[in-house]
C-alpha cells in the first residue's frame, strides 16, 4: 500500500521542529516524488534523523580553532596583489588578504570605500533615468567644470573659464553655477559666455587668491563622500558603482533600490542598518573576497567569526583590541599578546582567574575542557557498594 | 528626500520583540539569565524602528545559507 502525497506530508510534519527548514523542505520535495509504503517512510525518516544528528557538531568540539584554521590555511595561498581593476569600470577595490584583514580588524573606514547601487525597476531599464540618478549621486565641485581660473590683477577680479564640454556632459548650465556662486557674500558676479568674473570691493591679492580657492571648492550637487560614479549595464539592468560611500544619503535618493543597495563599509552598515545587517555584511564580504580568489571556505566558519564579532551589539575586531583582548581570564589574555602588561595589570588590580577556559588550563597543566575533557565522572555510591556486597 | 524603511533591506533579517511571557519561557528553556544572551544596542536602527526598550529580548529570524532559516535572540542593552 503506497501512501498518497498528503499522507506523506502529514506523517513527516512532526519533523518540522526537529530539522532545519532547508533540510525539511528538501525531504518533503523528494518524498512527494516517490511512491513509498508506510514502513519504508518510517525507515527514511529514521535514517534522515540519524544522519542529521550525526552531522551536527558535537558538544565540546573546538569550533573556534577549526574556523581559524579553515580560514587561515586558504589565506596563505592568497595572492598579495592588492588592486584589481573591475572590468572596464576601472574602479579599484582592495581585495585578497588585505581586504580580509581589514574586515576582521573591524577598521573604521575601509581603504577603498565602494558602493553598489541598484535601481528600482523603472530606472534600472532606462539608460536616461539611470544616468540622471547617477548624476544626482556624484559629488561635483566647481573645480570639476573649470577649464581654468585666473586672477586678473589689473581689474582685481577672478575670472572663471568654464569647460563647455564638461558642462554639457554633466548637464549643467552657466546659470546653475552662477546661482551657486551667489551664496558667496560680497562678490559681484558678471557673466560673459563661458567666462564668469567675480569682483570684490577693494581686494588685496591675498583676498583674490582665497576667493579663487573657495570658488573651486564650492559644492554644486551630489552626495558627500561619493567621489566617482560609474554606470554599468549588468545582465538585465543598469547598476551604479561608486568610489566613496555614503549609504544613508544614497538610500534617500529617488529611484535607488532600498532593498539591495550595498556598501563595503561594514561600520556604516552597522550605523545605518543595524548590527544584524553588519553580521550579514561581514559574512558576505569575507566570502566574496575568498571566492574571488577561487578559495572555498564553508560559510559556517565565517558565520562563527561574524557572530563572535557582533555578540555585544557593536562590530569589534578579532584580536588584541577586540575579541581576544576582552577575554575574562588574565592568563588567556597574557597568552595571546602583550603578556607582561596583562600580568602586571592583573597583579596591580588583584584579578582573579577562574581557570575555566582552555588556555588557562593548558598553562597550569590541568585537563582542558574540550572534547572528552568536557565531562566529569561521578561515581554512583550504591552501585559500588552493591558490587562489594557480592 | 524620502523616508527609508531599512527593514526592507536584504541584509536586515526580521526583528520582533518577545512578550514578557515568551521571554520568560525562553530563558527558562535555555536555562540562562538575560545577561548571557548576545546583545543589541538600544540605539541600533532596527531596535529604534520596532521601538524596543532596554531589557527587551528581540527574536531575530535570520535567513541562513545552511539551515534555510535560523532563530537568534539578542537582549537590548544601554551601551
Amino acid at each position: 500500500m503506497y501512501l498518497s502525497e498528503e499522507e506523506i506530508v502529514e506523517r513527516i510534519a512532526e519533523l518540522k521542529d526537529k530539522l532545519p527548514s532547508s533540510l525539511y523542505n528538501d525531504l518533503e520535495r523528494e518524498l512527494r516524488r516517490v511512491k513509498i509504503t508506510e514502513e519504508d517512510l518510517k525507515k527514511v525518516v529514521a535514517e534522515v534523523l540519524r544522519r542529521y544528528e550525526f552531522a551536527k557538531v558535537e558538544p565540546g568540539e573546538a569550533v573556534g580553532i577549526v574556523a581559524a584554521q579553515s580560514m587561515g590555511e586558504p589565506s596563505t595561498q592568497m595572492t598579495m596583489r592588492t588592486f584589481h581593476y573591475a572590468g572596464v569600470a576601472e574602479l579599484n577595490v582592495t581585495l585578497g588578504l588585505p581586504r580580509i584583514i581589514e574586515i576582521v580588524d573591524a577598521r573604521k573606514k575601509p581603504s577603498t570605500p565602494m558602493m553598489t547601487i541598484y535601481l528600482e525597476e523603472e530606472y534600472a531599464q532606462d539608460r536616461e533615468k539611470a544616468e540622471q540618478v547617477a548624476r544626482e549621486i556624484e559629488t561635483l565641485y566647481v573645480r570639476d567644470v573649470l577649464e581654468k581660473s585666473e586672477i586678473d590683477l589689473v581689474n582685481s577680479r577672478v575670472n572663471l573659464y568654464l569647460d563647455e564640454y564638461e558642462l554639457r556632459r554633466k548637464k549643467l548650465g552657466v546659470e546653475d553655477i552662477v546661482a551657486k556662486l551667489k551664496s558667496i557674500k560680497g562678490v559681484e558676479i558678471e557673466e560673459n559666455g563661458n567666462v564668469i568674473s567675480l569682483t570684490l570691493s577693494n581686494p588685496t591679492i591675498k583676498d583674490l587668491r582665497k576667493l579663487a580657492n573657495r570658488v573651486a571648492d564650492l559644492h554644486l550637487r551630489g552626495i558627500k563622500d561619493i567621489t566617482r560614479v560609474v554606470l554599468r549595464k549588468e545582465e538585465k539592468e543598469y547598476v551604479i558603482y561608486t568610489e566613496g560611500s555614503n549609504l544613508k544619503d544614497v538610500l534617500k535618493i529617488e529611484g535607488v533600490d532600498v532593498t539591495r543597495t550595498k556598501t563595503n563599509d561594514i561600520m556604516e552598515i552597522q550605523r545605518v542598518l543595524g548590527i544584524e545587517a553588519a553580521r550579514n555584511a561581514i559574512i558576505n564580504e569575507i566570502q566574496d573576497t575568498l571566492n574571488e580568489q577561487g578559495l572555498i571556505v564553508d560559510v559556517r566558519h565565517l558565520m562563527l567569526v561574524a557572530d563572535m564579532m557582533t555578540v555585544d551589539g557593536t562590530v569589534k575586531a578579532i584580536g588584541r583590541h577586540g575579541v581576544s583582548g576582552e577575554k575574562a581570564s588574565v592568563l588567556a589574555r597574557a597568552a595571546f599578546e602583550i603578556t607582561v602588561d596583562h600580568l602586571l595589570q592583573a597583579a596591580v588590580t588583584g584579578e582573579y582567574d577562574e581557570l575555566e577556559g582552555i588556555v588557562e588550563n593548558v598553562i597550569v597543566g590541568r585537563p582542558v575542557k574540550l572534547g572528552t575533557g568536557m565531562v566529569e565522572l561521578v561515581m554512583r555510591r550504591e552501585l559500588e557498594e552493591s558490587k562489594e556486597a557480592v | 528626500m524620502r523616508r527609508v524603511d531599512i527593514s526592507k533591506h536584504e541584509l536586515v533579517p526580521k526583528h520582533e520583540v518577545l512578550s514578557e511571557e515568551e521571554a520568560k519561557k525562553l530563558l527558562e528553556e535555555l536555562n540562562i539569565s538575560r545577561g548571557q544572551l548576545p546583545k543589541i544596542l538600544k540605539n541600533d536602527p532596527m531596535v529604534q524602528k520596532i521601538k524596543a526598550k532596554v531589557g527587551d529580548i528581540i527574536k531575530i529570524t535570520r535567513k541562513s545559507k545552511t539551515a534555510g532559516e535560523s532563530v537568534y535572540y539578542r537582549v537590548v542593552v544601554n551601551e
